[in-house]
């Protein structure tokens, strides 16, 4: 299972890597893509909209279920992944690069540290 | 609850779902690999937790008749059919086949979520002369699909499986019966065999041997759906009649009185309230789920019951329980995902065309 250690992690199983621009890029794990299965759909959120931490952010849907993706820090968003909507399957293949589901710019960039780390993330999904 | 291919599903990394109470796999490598493979290839699909019931005795096919839609009597030994237990309003108790065995002896196969419920309804029937026995947890069934399953067959078993649908075989081996049957829930040629706990894993080890892939119930979902199979508990149930869901063809109303016999008759006369339609939307959107919203023109004229995304077509389909008036191919619908309205087609059934 890859799990970067330069991104902070969500118990629900997205990441967030702080961009140098301060904005912040916001997926889902490899971990998630694997039990999410074959991913056939996303549906990522408008730039403009605005997210607390916690809140239901885009639906991303497998042949089997459809799933919600939570925004793991609050803010709003500054860019969606449109890439998704012709190759939804960039979320199984590359779920840390071409697979990013949006990005936001953080209301409260300290957010970030309420978030796991690389080791507390690998030990949250051994568990 | 584990089926006999339990160990055969973990070590060959089948991910474990519940359903109905049975640990089952819903996939193995991924659900759009396992459709493909039943369609071009051969899939197999452990179908244990499914229920088995034997009727027999010299008033068999007198019982049967009272209880099921079908017309019970039509069948020879070696023949199978497709059938409902209803109850007394007509709807749905379960979906099952039928095999004649021999002229007294039947084998029921029916729902896994369903078993005990049937097993008490037709007991609570039980008549002088016929006798029942439940023999779910003894036997174990496979199903294996797709093009090159007549040569599976032929491989594993030494002879030709029986090119017609809805043949049966008993085959005994080692010393006790098994039972082919040419049938299946995907559209595909294939059969399905039922047998002993004992003999299941070496069955499953056979077929897969000679090429037919582990599918999970994810694959099957997939596959009965663009055939407009129904899913018992989603697109059938006891508050829905058979012709409501379009299913009059395994109904005989003339055959003599059995249970729901007069609610259908009383349906057909009046017209039925509702139709399960099949819906494909063309545009890009998600797969389809059951109780999504249908409206025209803003006006909700009924929900999906079941819904996914066909590899065949490359659409969303759905199966959906509509008002009549809206039923016809060619309306034109939208399914509400989450607050988008999708634009769907009413489409003649099934979604996947096959000559089988």
């Amino acid at each position: 299972m890859n799990i970067p250690t330069d991104l902070r992690y969500a118990d629900s199983h997205e990441w967030v890597r702080m961009e140098s621009d301060g904005t912040a890029t916001v997926g889902i794990t490899d971990h998630a893509q694997a039990e999410l299965t074959d991913i056939v759909f996303a549906e990522p959120p408008k730039p403009g909209a605005t997210f607390q931490a916690g809140a239901v952010a885009a639906v991303v849907e497998s042949v089997k279920a459809a799933s919600d993706i939570y925004a793991p820090i609050g803010g709003e968003v500054t860019a969606a992944n449109s890439a998704l909507s012709d190759n939804p399957a960039l979320l199984n293949t590359d779920p840390y690069g071409e697979g990013w589901i949006f990005k936001l710019r953080p209301a409260n960039p300290a957010e970030v540290e309420n978030l796991k780390d690389a080791a507390a993330y690998t030990a949250h999904i051994s568990r | 609850m584990k089926t006999s291919l339990y160990q055969k599903h973990v070590a060959a990394s089948g991910r474990i779902v519940d359903f109905a109470g049975w640990e089952m796999p819903v996939q193995y490598a991924g659900i759009l690999d396992e459709h493909r493979a039943v369609r071009e290839a051969c899939g197999v699909f452990d179908i244990s937790h499914m229920g088995e019931f034997f009727v027999r005795g010299p008033g068999a096919c007198q019982w049967l008749e009272s209880l099921l839609a079908s017309r019970v009597s039509a069948l020879e030994p070696g023949a199978a059919q497709y059938s409902f237990l209803l109850n007394p309003r007509g709807g749905v108790i379960d979906d099952l086949y039928v095999y004649c065995l021999a002229a007294d002896e039947y084998l029921l196969v029916v729902n896994a979520a369903k078993i005990d419920e049937d097993a008490a309804w037709m007991r609570s029937h039980a008549v002088p002369g016929v006798d029942f026995e439940d023999a779910s947890t003894s036997l174990s069934a496979i199903a294996v699909q797709g093009p090159r399953s007549t040569d599976i067959f032929k491989t594993c078993f030494g002879r030709d499986l029986p090119p017609a649908r809805n043949r049966v075989l008993k085959i005994r081996r080692g010393g006790q019966f098994s039972y082919v049957a040419t049938t299946g829930y995907t559209g595909e040629t294939g059969f399905e065999v039922v047998c002993p706990n004992a003999q299941a894993e070496s069955l499953w080890d056979a077929v897969t041997a000679v090429g037919a892939r582990p599918c999970g119930l994810g694959a099957r979902d997939v596959l009965r759906l663009e055939m407009c199979y129904p899913l018992n508990g989603s697109d059938l149930s006891p508050e829905h009649t058979p012709l409501e869901a379009g299913l009059g063809y395994f109904v005989d109303l003339e055959k003599g009185d059995f249970i729901g016999r007069d609610a259908l008759v009383a349906q057909k006369a009046a017209g039925v309230p509702s139709r399960l339609c099949a819906l494909v939307v063309r545009e890009k959107s998600p797969p389809m789920r059951s109780h999504y919203t249908v409206a025209q023109d803003g006006r909700p004229v009924g929900e999906t019951t079941s819904g996914g995304l066909s590899p065949s077509l490359g659409a969303a389909i759905a199966l959906a329980r509509l008002d009549p008036a809206c039923a016809a191919p060619g309306t034109r619908l939208e399914i509400d995902v989450r607050g988008r309205q999708y634009p769907a087609e009413v489409v003649r059934k099934p979604f996947l065309k096959k000559s089988l």
